[in-house]
């Protein structure tokens, strides 16, 4: 089985800071991390090779530091990796992102399944997926907690939803986007380890990808980020105390000034 | 402190502090309050490929040696000094193999211990044979193709657990100390059996067993070296051993020490946190002094013999009885940070005193490290 797991490389922060110029993250100074939602897809993608063999193969799009999230996927047990990058790509919205990883994705060749996080821990869109089997024109599920099997090219997941969960049937190659029940990632091992460090890693830019330039970077992105802002902060409310009675003749006073009755 | 490590034992180091803040830490108490042997952490250690650091890559280690093994037991140590034995003492079993197997005994052997996949243990010790090994009972009778092994082995660690085990037995009663041998016995050789699992003050997550030998019989390949060279085997394999003791008893000081720091600044007496003390920043500084001064030695005594060094057995000697002193000293001081808090089980603190006791003891008590120490000296000023 050929696996292909995508990846993004994110801050290591809840509290991401946005340039108020650009409106793009600020990523300076930051510690990078794997996109959490990642380490599942990365586990999973491990998980099915050791079920039905083949190998896992890496791909992210990023700066040229993004090489270390894909060193430690390799560590984790991933066999091979893939860097996307490119200036070209600059602010590309998630649209521009999932066409460079499509193209990515079809430069690699064949394959049985794209698994992606369910979102990333920064952006949050959840759309680089979807995007992608669109791109690709294959079938997706997304919020996947479980590939129950793979026979005859037909794969049987089950999707978190609401209210419970979706068994659905999709025909291979197809794209899944995972959420963190499907599993619980390993550590990496020492072997994985030495291996990710020496290992070589493909780097591909849009020449390589024949991007068409109309398609990337914030030319590419049909989406125009007017403004992003942090809400303020919710203003803690008002505690009323004291007997019943007179703590509710108070609120209805309250309210009365107000004139919300 | 930069112990100019190199990458791979910079690796080692990580991955088992990884591990031993994320899976080992938080179920530490559980293990000593139940007495479980850690099934559940021996696979995480296996699948993170630490039961091979100090094992050649060609039997499926990661190639490294002494050094490789103390770094991942003290990471161990520093969360559980009881279930990072599971790993030492494995090793304690594997170095007979390593140091005197065969070639076809290495094939064999090796690569289930490297990968964790198998335990491994040692057994010397007997009821009326602890420090006087050189009195051990069991005896290993020649029969055709095969030893014959009768007598019981007590306190074995990983007893019970292990698949692998070397065992010295007495092949000659007449060659005194030549008269011993060291084998190799399996895990389901028909008449070999286990005895009650000890109850104990420490390291309760280790399983400690007798074995029980009643005609067991032991395919003669299983001889590790020639006969006669038994004791030549249990000594060669302390000492490289010890350091890995000296390595757990390290990792438990510096387990408590963090604990204690961390302790020290947040318990407030006298309107003040009691790290505001020079009473308790005194016995921080010399803790953490003694614990930097027993790394330094474990990591000096691992590299002389790592090197090749001939004459091992004083550093390997003094590297487990300095550690184990240390840890002894630093735990105790770590209840006493604690106060009354340390003394009671909710805290994790009294515990690390329990599991340090246990390195003063096994592989040569501190007494018999001394006496090794002082015969070398003495030996060394009479050939002079
Ligand atoms: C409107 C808009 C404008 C933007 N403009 C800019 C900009 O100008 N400059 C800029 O730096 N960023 C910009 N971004 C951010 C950037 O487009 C997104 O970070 C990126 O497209 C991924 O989207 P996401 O973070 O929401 O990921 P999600 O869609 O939430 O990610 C889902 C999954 O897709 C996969 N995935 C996502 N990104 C990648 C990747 N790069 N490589 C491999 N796999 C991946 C992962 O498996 C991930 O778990 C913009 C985002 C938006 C929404
Ligand atoms: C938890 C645990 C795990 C163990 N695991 C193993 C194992 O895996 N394999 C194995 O083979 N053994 C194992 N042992 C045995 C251990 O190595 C012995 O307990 C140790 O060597 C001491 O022997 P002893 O207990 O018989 O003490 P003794 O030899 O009876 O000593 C009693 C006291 O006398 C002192 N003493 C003895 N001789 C001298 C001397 N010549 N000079 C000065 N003082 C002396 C000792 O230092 C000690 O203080 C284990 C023991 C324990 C408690």
């Amino acid at each position: 089985m050929n696996i292909i797991v995508c990846v993004k490389q994110v801050p290591n922060t809840a509290n991401v800071k946005i340039d108020p110029k650009t409106n793009t993250l600020i990523r300076e100074g930051v510690e990078s991390i794997i996109n959490p939602f990642d380490t599942y897809a990365i586990e999973e993608g491990v998980r099915l090779k050791e079920r039905f063999g083949g190998m896992v193969t890496i791909i992210t799009m990023g700066p040229p530091q993004a090489e270390a999230a894909l060193r430690e996927a390799i560590s984790l047990g991933c066999d091979e990796a893939i860097l996307v990058s490119d200036r070209a790509f600059a602010g590309s919205d998630t649209w521009a992102t999932s066409y460079v990883l499509s193209r990515a994705i079809k430069k690699f060749g064949p394959f049985d399944i794209i698994l992606c996080g369910k979102q990333a821990s920064d952006g949050d869109t959840a759309q680089v997926g979807p995007g992608i089997a669109t791109h690709l024109d294959i079938p997706q599920a997304t919020y996947v907690k479980k590939i129950e099997e793979i026979k005859d090219k037909l794969g049987r997941v089950e999707r978190l939803v609401e209210e419970g969960y979706e068994v659905v049937e999709i025909p291979l190659p197809c794209l899944l986007t995972v959420v963190k029940e499907i599993n619980a990632p390993r550590l990496p091992s020492l072997k994985g380890k030495m291996r990710a460090k020496s290992a070589q890693i493909k780097s591909w830019n849009a020449k390589d990808l024949e991007c068409n330039h109309k398609y990337i970077g914030l030319e590419g992105s049909p989406t125009k980020v007017v403004k992003i802002f942090n809400p303020p902060p919710r203003k803690g409310g008002a505690k009323l105390t004291g007997e019943p009675q007179e703590v509710v003749d108070k609120l209805v006073s309250m309210l009365k000034a107000d004139g919300r009755i | 402190m930069d112990y100019l490590l190199n990458e791979q034992q910079v690796m080692i180091r990580d991955l088992a502090r990884q591990i031993a803040r994320e899976k080992i830490k938080p179920v530490a108490a559980e293990y000593d309050e139940k007495e479980e042997f850690p099934w559940p952490i021996v696979k995480i250690l296996s699948d993170a490929d630490l039961f091979g650091v100090y094992i050649e890559e060609k039997y499926g280690g990661t190639g490294g040696q002494g050094l490789e093994l103390a770094l991942c037991v003290e990471e161990l140590s520093r969360a559980c000094g009881g279930i990072s034995l599971c790993l030492a003492a494995t090793a304690l079993g594997t170095y007979p193999i390593i140091l005197f197997g065969s070639e076809g005994q290495k094939q064999k052997y090796l690569p289930d211990l490297a990968k964790g996949k198998k335990l491994g243990a040692f057994a010397i010790t007997e009821p009326e044979a602890g420090s006087d090994a050189g009195s051990i009972k069991t005896t290993a009778r020649k029969d055709g193709d095969y030893y014959i092994l009768n007598g019981t082995k007590q306190w074995i660690t990983n007893g019970g657990e292990a698949e692998t085990y070397s065992v010295i037995a007495i092949t000659d009663k007449a060659k005194g100390a030549r008269g011993a041998s060291a084998f190799i016995v399996e895990k389901g050789t028909k008449g070999f059996n286990f005895g009650k699992k000890e109850k104990k003050l420490g390291i309760r997550a280790s399983a400690t067993r007798e074995l029980v030998f009643e005609d067991c019989r032991v395919p003669k390949e299983n001889l590790l070296g020639k006969e006669g060279m038994g004791f030549i085997v249990a000594m060669k394999t302390f000492d490289k051993s010890r350091p890995g003791v000296a390595a757990q008893a390290l990792g438990i000081a510096q387990g408590a020490l963090d604990l204690a720091v961390n302790y020290a600044r947040s318990r407030r007496q006298f309107g003040q946190p009691i790290s505001s003390f020079q009473g308790i920043q005194f016995m921080l500084a010399d803790m953490a002094t003694e614990i930097e001064a027993a790394r330094a030695l474990i990591y000096a005594a691992c590299r002389a013999i790592d090197a090749g060094s001939k004459d091992i057995a004083r550093i390997s000697a003094m590297s487990k009885l300095f550690a184990s002193d240390v840890a002894m000293k630093v735990t105790t001081n770590a209840v006493q940070i604690f106060g009354g808090y340390g003394y009671m089980r909710d805290y994790p603190i009294e515990k690390f005193m329990r599991d340090a006791k246990i390195t003063q003891i096994y592989e040569g008590t501190n007494q018999i490290q001394r006496d090794v120490i002082a015969r070398t000296l003495i030996k060394e000023a009479a050939s002079k």
